[in-house]
Parts: structure tokens; C-alpha cells; sequence
């Protein structure tokens, strides 16, 4: 039963979004992504916390823009981020900026495996799975836990 | 179930609103001469409630309302309405509401209880008024209603006492078969009749609609305004006529479509001043004052969001109005007022806000206690509290816990409250401000926006950023620029303007949000100053005055308010988001945010610009003086005030006679004096010329050399012994001599001839002159004396009235206002207690004029407010108030 639900959270029926973030392609599923659109027209919030790039306007919408690299602890990335998924927490829209945007997978389950003992530590704590995909690994991310690093570095 | 709930939902909201409806008529009916159009209106709510309760199954609310039914019936065929009647009512009011409450948390059961008491009270209290006992009597009005209104309801009305529990379950049928009446809905038709009837100002035709349906629309409505601006904005570079036709249509319906929305929204102020009348009755009766209530402006209109947002604080207010500010009847009785204490609010719009003000006639608020009790709690320091004025102390009373009422009654008076009405009145972008006159009472304004989705901002501009923000909160725009009428100044690295006499803190947003050009290329932080060019908004946010620096002033704009993202809820430096016309996406700017770190890292901080711009300001005291040497090499000061003329004469035209030098000035003689020997008599040498005039009198100083004017204060460190010498003080940053201007007056008019000069005569009008500043005394005495007077100088409050008490009667008192030890306020306070003095004429004598310092002293009982450089003014106050006593006199 645990095991069920646990794979619900997971799992899109309808797939999952990928994107490369820091070197590793990670995976989203579908269910838990709004939209993928360009980061443009930013604007700077002055003294917001870390994680925060800023905030933007998407059809009327304010998205608040989050900086996944530092809120995982990588390294900011040599050039601006261009694109980010958007995804709806408590009535808000966040934009999780990644460096590039990947396929759409469907899953098969079989091809699912743990997560790997010596991944990225960073990673290793929001990763729920690893999948692989033509000859990428693909890790699979709780959006619940990667809301948790945001939760912590942001405070809210 | 459903359709229950639905029913008994509907039942809840209706009868809360008829419940508040029941508080304010029966208040009205206590002070209607003629209620019987009241009595019908309460009868016909009783009526209601009782059918519908019977109907709901609810025993105990229908058993109270056929009782109340009862009371209400007899007392409109003739029976007298007493205090004790509208008691028992008000209990039924409440109880209805505590069971109400419980019914709406507990799905639809009524609780436990009995209300035998509340009924007996609703029985005796018909009883009373003289049909003998009340059992018959009640016994009598039911008998008279229960035919002639509702047979069908006939049963919740058997015996009043016991009756509850067995009418309900007589009269109400079991749940499951109460759907089937409820589909059939004979009720909320006779319900909605009752509504119209009842209600004033509402339309005849209305529905409800929940508020999560309007809030929707509002969010989408505001929206669709985004996207009109967007298109505007895209549209503006387009040539396309077609386009162009058809935005504008848009455009227009959008904005329709938006007030439209808006006014939905939009309810009557009356509807938060509901409970009013009841509690002023309440606090009224418990402490026995006599309070009239007054409202005007009941329907001035604003978003339901903020009527929400107000209503606590509003009772919270009026209240605090009732309990605190009225005086029991026999202190307003003892202080000339009428037994009645007067509570008024009045709501009107004003500049796209609406503006609320609770005003009472009582006792006012009590500057030296919220001060003394300011110290005591650490707020602020006797001399910081010294030297504030009424409105900053007044701002104290919403510091949390803080309560000055000497007594907690039951009302009020737990030092919970102000700061949360503050805090709540703020949060929606509002603001309050308190007014006070002693003995007079004290007027609340409350400030707030009429919606809070969309605001009036001006847009500014930062380095590359755009900020918003409120139009309400800005006092006044300034353009600062060196060398321009304005310009940044620094004391002690915090930037300060000068507006109007008065030196503002600067804030510059800037620093504040720390943009990068905050800082310079080695990471220090650049700080506005003189050579800075922009524009500095004039703000005012919790009785703090304070400028905010930004580089542009862009426009005005309608901004839809978008709440602040969560994760950044928590900068105090910002109240909201939102969209630009052009997509972009801003921050609006929350002056009290900014008032809080601006003050931050410690208020101390902010304190201390505020002190330094007061300091500045008492250096603004400066005046201009004339450097001058004479007989020694020392500089020698004199203000230019009491110079008249400069000239430059030949020694060789002055004339001796009776051993006293005069010269030929605008063909008249003038007495010649000088320091030290007297010039060599017909030298053929030039030499500049002091010409002093007063009164139709002049004289001439002559120097050695004019050095230069110099604007500084004055103060006298080491006095001198030395003849027509005050001391030395410190001038343009040298040492000088400060000349003793009286006696060189002295001098000249000792061996002076003319006519024109009155002798001082025996009877001449005394002045008390009081000023701690030896150099003043020396300036002032003089001037009065040469103006006809005796003037009778001391050096400070208690010196003056030790002369008073000891019997001295001058004509007119001039004191100087800052003072150590006893400042002027405090002196003419002590002169006005003494009796025999009290009509004697009092004038302040200051450096600094501002509204609050005359406020101030026209509250301490100054007849007059005169700067200390203003001769002339002084001289007329000083004529007008001797004639004036003069023809008292006579």
C-alpha cells in the first residue's frame, strides 16, 4: 500500500517534464508542472533572500522566480537561466529556473530504479528514483522535497 | 441534507443581520418619543424568528422570540416602554445570538439551557407598566397575537415559562421532513418581504452571491485590465487603425466592467457601525454616563475588504470614546459642559480615500500623563519626551500595552487595543491620526483607502528599477538639486532636507534596499548629500515626517494591487506587487515599511537625524550678525536686526554740544557714542557709522572697521565686566565680542535732548521680561524700554514669579519659551493659576515658530507668539496689549 502510494506521488500517468540542472537531467512529473515558459522581463526584487531571482509577469499572473541551482547548493551557472517550470504551491506560481529544458518521457516502471548510494548529496535528498533514458540518467525529484529546500532557504 | 443546510445557512445569515437590526432599534426606541412604527418593525423581527425557528426545529430561539413577540405586542397597544423592557430585550438580543453562534458551530443543534430568567425578565418588564401581574398579562398578549398573526404556528406559543422545549418539538416537524416545506419555500419569500421592508438603502431587487464568486471575478476582472494595458502598450507603436477602434471599445468596456466589479463590492460604512449604538448603550449604563451617539456619513461606501478590516477597530474606538474620553456627568457638569457626553463619527470621501472621524467632547487627552507614563515604560527619555511635540506624544497611545487609564473598568482600559488598531488600520494601506485639546476633547481620523485592489501610485525610479507607490502617503514632491531650492544636507552623514523651516530625515531608497549603485566601486556605501539631484517625496507614516530620495518621478498610475509573492512577505520594505502597462512587473513601496527600517538598525538611529535636524533648527536660530572692531582689536558683534543704517561719516562733521557728539543723519542731529576715548574731535577722518533707530529715536555707534556678516547663533560664554560688552561667544568660528546694545542706548540717551523722548514716568507700564539668555535680556529690555515701558527683567520662571507672587502686576509678560529648568510653557501655566494675574497678557518669545509651538502655546495660555528677532512684532504685540488692558481699565 505504502508502496503504491509512494510511486502515485511520483508517478505521471501522463509522463514526466525534463530538464538539466548542473550536469544531471532530472525529472518532474507532469501532474506537478503548470507550464514551462522563458524567463524574461525579470525584475530584481532588492534584499529578497536567497533563492529568489525575482519576480515576473506571466499573463497577469506575478511569478516568484527561484534560483534552483543555489536553493540545491550548485555553483551559479556561466549565463543567465533562460527557462523555468512552473509550478503552483498554495495558490502561487513559482518558477524553478533549470539551465536547459529536456523530452517529454513516459515512464515505465520497469526501467525504474532506486536512487543510486553515491549520488550528488545534493541531490540524493529530493531524489525519489533514477530512470534511464536513451543514455542519460534521469533522476526523478519530490516536488515536495524540493519545495522543503525552498521552504528552508527562504523561510516562508 | 443538503437542502437543510442549505436552509439553516440562510437562516443563520438572516438572522444575524436581523439580530444586529435588533440591537439598533432598540437603542432608537429608548430615546423615540413615538415608537410605534419602531415597536412594529421589532415585533415583525420577533415574528419572523419565531416562525422560521419553529419551523427549523429550534425550541429555545423560538421560545425566546414569542416571548419577545409578546413584550413588543403589548408595549405597541399602550403599555409604557421602561428601561427595564429594553433591558430585558437587549438580554433576548444577546441570548438569541449566543445560540445562534452555538447552532452554526454545532450543525444546526441548539444548546443546552434555559431561558427562564430572560423570559420572566421580557414578562415582568410588560408587567410593570401597571396591568398588574405578569403571567395574565403575557397570558393576554398572546392570546391576542397568536389568532390574529400565524395559526399555523400557533403551537411554539403555549405557556410562556416552560414552554420551549415541548412547543419545538410540537410545533417543529422532525429534520428529514422539514426539506419538503423547504422546497416549497414559503419562508424566504416572507423573509425577503421583511428584508426590503426593514432595510433602508438597499435596492428591492437583490440576490446573494458569496464573496469567494465576487473575489473571483475581481481577480479576473483585474486581469483582463493587465492585458488591456499590455495591448495598449503594444498598440501605441502600431499604426493599425482597425486595432486601434477596436482597444478603444475594449478598453472602455474593460474599464466598465471593472467598476462594475468594483462596485459590488462596495458597502455602506453603516454597515460596521451596526453594533455601535448597542455598545455605546452598554458602556453607558454600566458606568452610569449619559453618551449620545451622533453618525453622520452612514452612507458613504467602500470595499467590503476594508469595511471588514475597520469594523474592530472602529468599536474598539468608540469605546475607548465612551469609556475613557467622556467624563462621568458631574465632572462635565463641574467643567461647563452639558450632563451629556457627545460621541459623533462622520465618514466622508476625500481625495480617493475615505476618511472616518470619531470625535468626542470629553475630557481630551492627557499630554503630561501619556508622557510621564511614556518615561516610565522606557519609550522615551524625559528630555526626548521634552522636547516633542503633542502629536508625538499622542502617537504613544499606540505603543503595545500602553494604557494611561487610571482605573481598568470593565470597559476598557487593559492596555490592549490602540496598537492593534494601528497595526490593523496600517496593514490595509490606512492610516490614524489624533488630534487633542484638553478639557475639549479629542477627534480620531481615520484614513483609509476605498479598495484595496487598486491603488493611485506614483511610479519613481531608482537606478534601473521602477518602484510604486501609494499616492495617499505623499505630503509633497521636491525637486533637489545644488544650488536649487532644495537641496540635500548633511548632519553627521545622515542626509536631511530643509522644507519650510522644517528639516526633514531622508531616506534614500537606495541605500535602503541597497541597490547596487548604493555603494561605490570599493564597496563604500555613497551617501546622498548636497551635490545629489533628484526628487524627495515628503511622507508621513505613524507621526513621523520624513523624506524618501529616489533619482526619477515617472507618472501617476492605477495600479491593481497583487499580494506580495509568500516568499517575500516577509520585506517590511514592500507592500505588494504589480503590473506595469507594459508587462513589467514592480514592487510598491510600504511607507510604514520604510518608516520601520528606516529607524532600524535601531530607532535610536532615526532618533537621533530627527534630534540633529532639531538641533540644526535651534541653530537655525541663527541670525545675522555684524562683525565689526572698534577701540580694540577684537572682533565685536551686533545683530544686523537693530541696525538701521550703515554709514560711512567724517569725523569732521560731527558737532560737540553739552558734552555729547552729534552728527547730521537724514537732516537730523543723532547722538554719536563709541567705545572706549572719544574720537579726536574734527579729525578729518572717515569712519563707518552704526545707525540704531527706535521709536522715532536714533543713534550712531562708531566702529574702526566693518569685518564681515556672519549668519550664527549667538550664546555668551564668558560674560564680561567691561562697559557695553555682553561677553565673548564663539561667531563664524572665531571668538567676538557680543556689544551690549542697552548701554550704548544708555549712553545716547542720557545727555540726549528730544522733545520727542518720554521720560520714563512713574506710572509707565511695567513689562516682565523673562529669558534665561543674558544676551537677550540685554537685547529685548532696551528695546521695551525705549518704547515708553518699564521693563523688569528676570533671569528665569521661578526668579519671575517669586517678583509675582510678591506682588508685582505687570502689564504684559514676555517670556522666552526655552528655558532650562521651568521653559515658558510651564511658567505661563504657573502665571495663570495665580488669580489676580489672570488677565494679565502673556507673549511667548522664541526662536522657532512652527503650528505646534503655537499650538502648544496657545494651549499653555500664551496670549501671543512673537520671534525673538521680530522687534517690530514685539512692539506692536507689546502696544496692542497695553492698550487693550488699558481699555479694560477705563
Amino acid at each position: 500500500m505504502s508502496a503504491l502510494a509512494r510511486t502515485s506521488i511520483a508517478d505521471g500517468a501522463d509522463g514526466f517534464v525534463t530538464a538539466k540542472l548542473a550536469g544531471h537531467w532530472f525529472a518532474l512529473p507532469i501532474s506537478a508542472v503548470d507550464e514551462v515558459f522563458l524567463l524574461t522581463r525579470i525584475t530584481d526584487v532588492p534584499r529578497s533572500p536567497p533563492g529568489i531571482i525575482g519576480v515576473l509577469n506571466l499573463r497577469g499572473r506575478i511569478v516568484t522566480a527561484l534560483d534552483t541551482r543555489q536553493i540545491l547548493g550548485f555553483p551559479p551557472a556561466k549565463s543567465q537561466p533562460t527557462m523555468a517550470i512552473g509550478i503552483e504551491r498554495a495558490g502561487e506560481l513559482f518558477g524553478l529556473a533549470v539551465d536547459e529544458m529536456g523530452d517529454v518521457l513516459t515512464s515505465v516502471p520497469s526501467e525504474r530504479e532506486p536512487a543510486p548510494m553515491n549520488l550528488d548529496r545534493r541531490w540524493r535528498d529530493i531524489v525519489i528514483g533514477v530512470q534511464r533514458s536513451d543514455n542519460n540518467l534521469v533522476l526523478i525529484v519530490a516536488v515536495d522535497r524540493l519545495f522543503d529546500g525552498v521552504i528552508s532557504l527562504v523561510g516562508t | 441534507m443538503d437542502g437543510m443546510d442549505d436552509l439553516l445557512s440562510e437562516f443563520i445569515t438572516d438572522t444575524q443581520e436581523t439580530l444586529e437590526q435588533l440591537d439598533i432599534r432598540l437603542v432608537e426606541l429608548e430615546n423615540e418619543a413615538d415608537g410605534t412604527a419602531l415597536l412594529n418593525e421589532l415585533f415583525r423581527m420577533m415574528h419572523t424568528i419565531k416562525g422560521t425557528c419553529g419551523f427549523l426545529g429550534l425550541p429555545r430561539m423560538a421560545g425566546l422570540a414569542h416571548a419577545a413577540e409578546s413584550l413588543m405586542d403589548r408595549l405597541r397597544n399602550g403599555d409604557p416602554v421602561t428601561h427595564d423592557a429594553i433591558d430585558a430585550m437587549l438580554q433576548v438580543a444577546d441570548r438569541l445570538k449566543m445560540i445562534l453562534g452555538h447552532i452554526e458551530t454545532n450543525a444546526g443543534k441548539e444548546p443546552e439551557g434555559s431561558d427562564d430568567t430572560v423570559i420572566a425578565a421580557l414578562n415582568e418588564a410588560g408587567g410593570e407598566g401597571g396591568e398588574g401581574s405578569a403571567a395574565p398579562a403575557a397570558a393576554d398578549g398572546e392570546a391576542q397575537v397568536e389568532p390574529a398573526e400565524a395559526a399555523a404556528e400557533a403551537a411554539p406559543a403555549e405557556p410562556a415559562k416552560p414552554a420551549p422545549a415541548p412547543a419545538g418539538k410540537t410545533s417543529a416537524p422532525p429534520p428529514g421532513m422539514s426539506m419538503k416545506p423547504a422546497n416549497d419555500s414559503p419562508k424566504p419569500a416572507t423573509k425577503a418581504e421583511e428584508k426590503t421592508e426593514s432595510s433602508e438603502g438597499t435596492g428591492d431587487r437583490s440576490i446573494r452571491v458569496s464573496v469567494e464568486t465576487l473575489e473571483h471575478l475581481m481577480t479576473v476582472v483585474s486581469e483582463l485590465v493587465l492585458t488591456r494595458n499590455e495591448l495598449t502598450e503594444i498598440m501605441r507603436n502600431n499604426e493599425n487603425s482597425n486595432h486601434k477602434l477596436a482597444l478603444q471599445r475594449l478598453s472602455t468596456v474593460t474599464g466598465e466592467l471593472q467598476q462594475a466589479v468594483m462596485s459590488t463590492r462596495m458597502q455602506p460604512i453603516g454597515n460596521a457601525w451596526r453594533k455601535l449604538p448597542r455598545i455605546v448603550r452598554d458602556v453607558s449604563s454600566s458606568l452610569g454616563k449619559q453618551i449620545e451617539l451622533e453618525m453622520s456619513g452612514a452612507n458613504t461606501e467602500l470595499d467590503r475588504q476594508v469595511l471588514e478590516s475597520i469594523k474592530d477597530p472602529l468599536v474598539h474606538m468608540v469605546r475607548n470614546a465612551a469609556d475613557h474620553g467622556l467624563e462621568m456627568p458631574d465632572d462635565r457638569v463641574r467643567a461647563g459642559k452639558s450632563e451629556k457626553g457627545k460621541i459623533s463619527l462622520n465618514a466622508y470621501h476625500e481625495g480617493g480615500q475615505i476618511l472616518v472621524e470619531i470625535a468626542d467632547d470629553g475630557r481630551g487627552l492627557d499630554v503630561e500623563r501619556i508622557k510621564t507614563k511614556a518615561i516610565e515604560r522606557g519609550i522615551a527619555t524625559q528630555e526626548d519626551a521634552d522636547r516633542m511635540t503633542n502629536e508625538q506624544i499622542f502617537s504613544f497611545i499606540f505603543e503595545p500595552g500602553f494604557s494611561t487609564a487610571a482605573t481598568v473598568t470593565s470597559v476598557s482600559g487593559r492596555g490592549v487595543g490602540m496598537d492593534v488598531v494601528q497595526s490593523n488600520v496600517e496593514r490595509i494601506g490606512g492610516s490614524i491620526d489624533v488630534q487633542s485639546q484638553q478639557g475639549e476633547g479629542s477627534i480620531f481620523t481615520l484614513k483609509i483607502p476605498l479598495t484595496l485592489a487598486i491603488l493611485r501610485a506614483l511610479i519613481v525610479g531608482v537606478d534601473n528599477e521602477d518602484f510604486a507607490i501609494p499616492q495617499t502617503s505623499v505630503d509633497e514632491l521636491l525637486k533637489v538639486e545644488p544650488g536649487g531650492a532644495h537641496s540635500i544636507q548633511l548632519i553627521k552623514e545622515a542626509p536631511v532636507l530643509r522644507s519650510r523651516d522644517r528639516l526633514l530625515p531622508v531616506v534614500d531608497l537606495r541605500t535602503l534596499l541597497q541597490l547596487p549603485s548604493s555603494v561605490d566601486e570599493n564597496g563604500v556605501p555613497r551617501v546622498a548629500d548636497e551635490s545629489t539631484e533628484g526628487f524627495v517625496m515628503v511622507m508621513r507614516a505613524r507621526g513621523m515626517r520624513f523624506g524618501m530620495l529616489v533619482d526619477r518621478v515617472l507618472r501617476t498610475e492605477e495600479i491593481v494591487v497583487k499580494p506580495m509573492p509568500a516568499a517575500l512577505r516577509g520585506l517590511e520594505n514592500f507592500s505588494g506587487s504589480t503590473i506595469l502597462g507594459d508587462g513589467r512587473v514592480i514592487m510598491i513601496v510600504d511607507p510604514n515599511g520604510v518608516r520601520t527600517a528606516a529607524s532600524s538598525p535601531s530607532e535610536a538611529t532615526m532618533q537621533q537625524v530627527a534630534k540633529q535636524a532639531e538641533d540644526v533648527e535651534v541653530a537655525a536660530n541663527k541670525e545675522l550678525l555684524l562683525m565689526f572692531r572698534a577701540n580694540t582689536p577684537n572682533r565685536k558683534a551686533l545683530p544686523i536686526s537693530l541696525i538701521t543704517r550703515l554709514e560711512d561719516i567724517n569725523l569732521a562733521d560731527a558737532d560737540h554740544s553739552d558734552g555729547q557728539w552729534h552728527i547730521q543723519y537724514n537732516s537730523e542731529l543723532i547722538p554719536l557714542v563709541w567705545f572706549g576715548d572719544p574720537p579726536a574731535p574734527g579729525a578729518n577722518q572717515r569712519k563707518p557709522l552704526l545707525v540704531m533707530s527706535d521709536a522715532g529715536r536714533s543713534m550712531g555707534l562708531l566702529v574702526d572697521e566693518i569685518v564681515d556678516i556672519v549668519e550664527d547663533s549667538v550664546q555668551v560664554q564668558i560674560p564680561s565686566e567691561q562697559p557695553g560688552i555682553l561677553g565673548s561667544a564663539i561667531i563664524g568660528g572665531g571668538a567676538a565680542e557680543v556689544i551690549d546694545v542697552s548701554y550704548f542706548l544708555g549712553l545716547a540717551s542720557a545727555h540726549w535732548f528730544d522733545p520727542q523722548h518720554k521720560p520714563l514716568m512713574p506710572g509707565a507700564d511695567k513689562i516682565l521680561l523673562v529669558d534665561d539668555s543674558i544676551f537677550f535680556r540685554n537685547l529685548v529690555a532696551p528695546v521695551v524700554r525705549s518704547a515708553g515701558y518699564d521693563p523688569v527683567v528676570c533671569a528665569s520662571g521661578a526668579e519671575a514669579l517669586d517678583k509675582l507672587e510678591g506682588g508685582m502686576m505687570p502689564a504684559v509678560i514676555v517670556t522666552d519659551v526655552d528655558m532650562p529648568e521651568m521653559d515658558g510653557f510651564a511658567f505661563a501655566k504657573a502665571v495663570k493659576r495665580i488669580d489676580r494675574l489672570r488677565s494679565v497678557p502673556l507673549l511667548a518669545l522664541t526662536g522657532m515658530i512652527t503650528d505646534d509651538a503655537i499650538g502648544r502655546a496657545r494651549d499653555a495660555g500664551f496670549d501671543d507668539y512673537i520671534s525673538k528677532l521680530d522687534r517690530n512684532g514685539l512692539l506692536q504685540s507689546l502696544r496692542d496689549f497695553t492698550n487693550m488692558s488699558e481699555e479694560i481699565a477705563a
